[in-house]
């Protein structure tokens, strides 16, 4: 069966003015029925106003073992962050 | 990824992700839990979908039907989740059809009366909620996520459940005769649903110390058995246990040893029931095979006219 109908990412917009998010998988034929499939599965209780399906072949993922070259630099580079900086109480809210 | 930074994960409790590398008997302990949680949840819409045309209101056949879909839902997430261990969909259910992979014993009990319903959503959905409200923090990420969403949607299940239960307590003696006898009927049942005593429980050190469960089967029937029992008290209905009583000291309840001779029987998974079930599952699947086929020739031919335009 799932030889025949691949796998398709799914994402919902949870409400307007928020992004897509990844909630999971369907299989399907065809796009048409992946989103028919998607609404079924994933919305039945209001949990968005808009739908996308994505070919899971198509996905291009980064290299669970590059995590730490690709990621870990950041920790060094405190100065990219607000709280890095120290100021006087009344402008603390700055 | 090697043996230490799955380790350090697991010692930080941190999530493992489907394309992390992990133990073989990792992935293999979660394959074939997922597969029977999957493989439960489809078969578990049986036993109720029998009763969605004799449900006594288009009120209560709305909410059962709603119900039995939840659940074939829950079976597509957790197949989801499996299948990001590497393992074919089509391949678990052929291993249900053939019953190399097994489901839930507690859906080869009968649901001869409209309290069972009840007493299943109330029950069985509540022993299955205190089953799966922990494995929301089971170490495999898309298992756990696959849990949250059930879960959520679980909640409902049983409220209804125990609802049917209140509205026949509070109807006609023969209404509330029906309610206990429906108790009698799934408490035992419920009581095994979280498996073997510890010390029958091989396997639960290991799935604890690789954070896939986190309490044993004791703990959580224990906790099941303190949530419910002040339940039935309010339904005005008797807990089927002549030895339940609370333990002032432990302060916890005691209770009986449950047949555990009956639950080993059921996990069998032979006789009429059993065989009823899966071969439901199955003929539903053959009658489908026309839809599955139809759909990728409709998909291919598509294809192949976008190509020539």
């Amino acid at each position: 069966m799932s030889d025949a109908w691949p796998l398709w990412e799914v994402f919902v917009r949870a409400r307007r003015g928020l992004s897509h998010t990844h909630v999971g998988s369907v299989h399907a034929a065809d796009g048409e029925t992946a989103l028919q499939a998607a609404r079924d599965l994933f919305t039945r209780r209001q949990e968005g106003v808009s739908l996308w399906v994505v070919p899971s072949a198509e996905i291009v993922a980064s290299d669970p073992s590059a995590e730490a070259e690709l990621f870990e630099p950041a920790a060094d580079k405190a100065y990219r962050f607000p709280t890095s900086y120290e100021l006087p109480a009344d402008v603390d809210h700055m | 990824m090697s043996q230490a930074q799955f380790d350090a994960l697991i010692d930080a409790d941190e999530r493992i992700e489907p394309d992390d590398w992990m133990p073989d008997d990792y992935r293999k302990t979660l394959v074939r839990q997922i597969a029977q949680h999957a493989h439960s949840e489809i078969i578990g819409m049986q036993p109720e979908g029998e009763w969605i045309a004799r449900a006594p209101s288009l009120h209560r056949k709305a909410i059962l039907t709603a119900k039995v879909q939840d659940e074939a839902g829950h079976g597509m997430y957790l197949y989801g989740a499996a299948e990001s261990l590497g393992v074919d969909r089509a391949e678990l259910l052929d291993r249900l059809h053939n019953k190399t992979q097994k489901y839930s014993s507690i859906f080869n009990y009968a649901t001869p009366e409209w309290a069972d319903v009840g007493a299943i959503g109330w029950l069985v959905d509540g022993a299955a909620i205190a089953n799966q409200v922990p494995l929301c923090r089971c170490s495999y990420g898309p298992y756990g996520r696959a849990m949250v969403r059930i879960c959520k949607e679980e909640s409902f299940h049983q409220r209804q459940g125990y609802q049917i239960m209140l509205t026949l307590s509070e109807g006609t003696p023969e209404q509330k005769a029906m309610a206990q006898r429906a108790l009698d009927r799934w408490w035992w049942p419920s009581i095994m649903m979280f498996g073997p005593p510890d010390t029958e429980s091989p396997n639960t050190a290991r799935s604890m110390a690789w954070g896939i469960k986190r309490y044993t089967n004791d703990e959580l029937r224990q906790q099941f058995v303190a949530a419910t029992v002040p339940q039935v008290e309010l339904l005005g209905l008797t807990v089927p246990d002549p030895d339940l009583v609370w333990n002032e000291e432990r302060g916890q309840y005691d209770f009986s040893e449950p047949d555990w001779a009956e639950f080993a029987t059921m996990v069998k998974g032979e006789g009429e029931i059993p065989n009823l079930r899966i071969s439901t599952r199955r003929n539903a699947h053959t009658e489908g095979e026309w839809v599955r086929e139809a759909a990728v020739a409709y998909a291919e031919k598509q294809q192949q006219r976008e190509r020539v335009a």
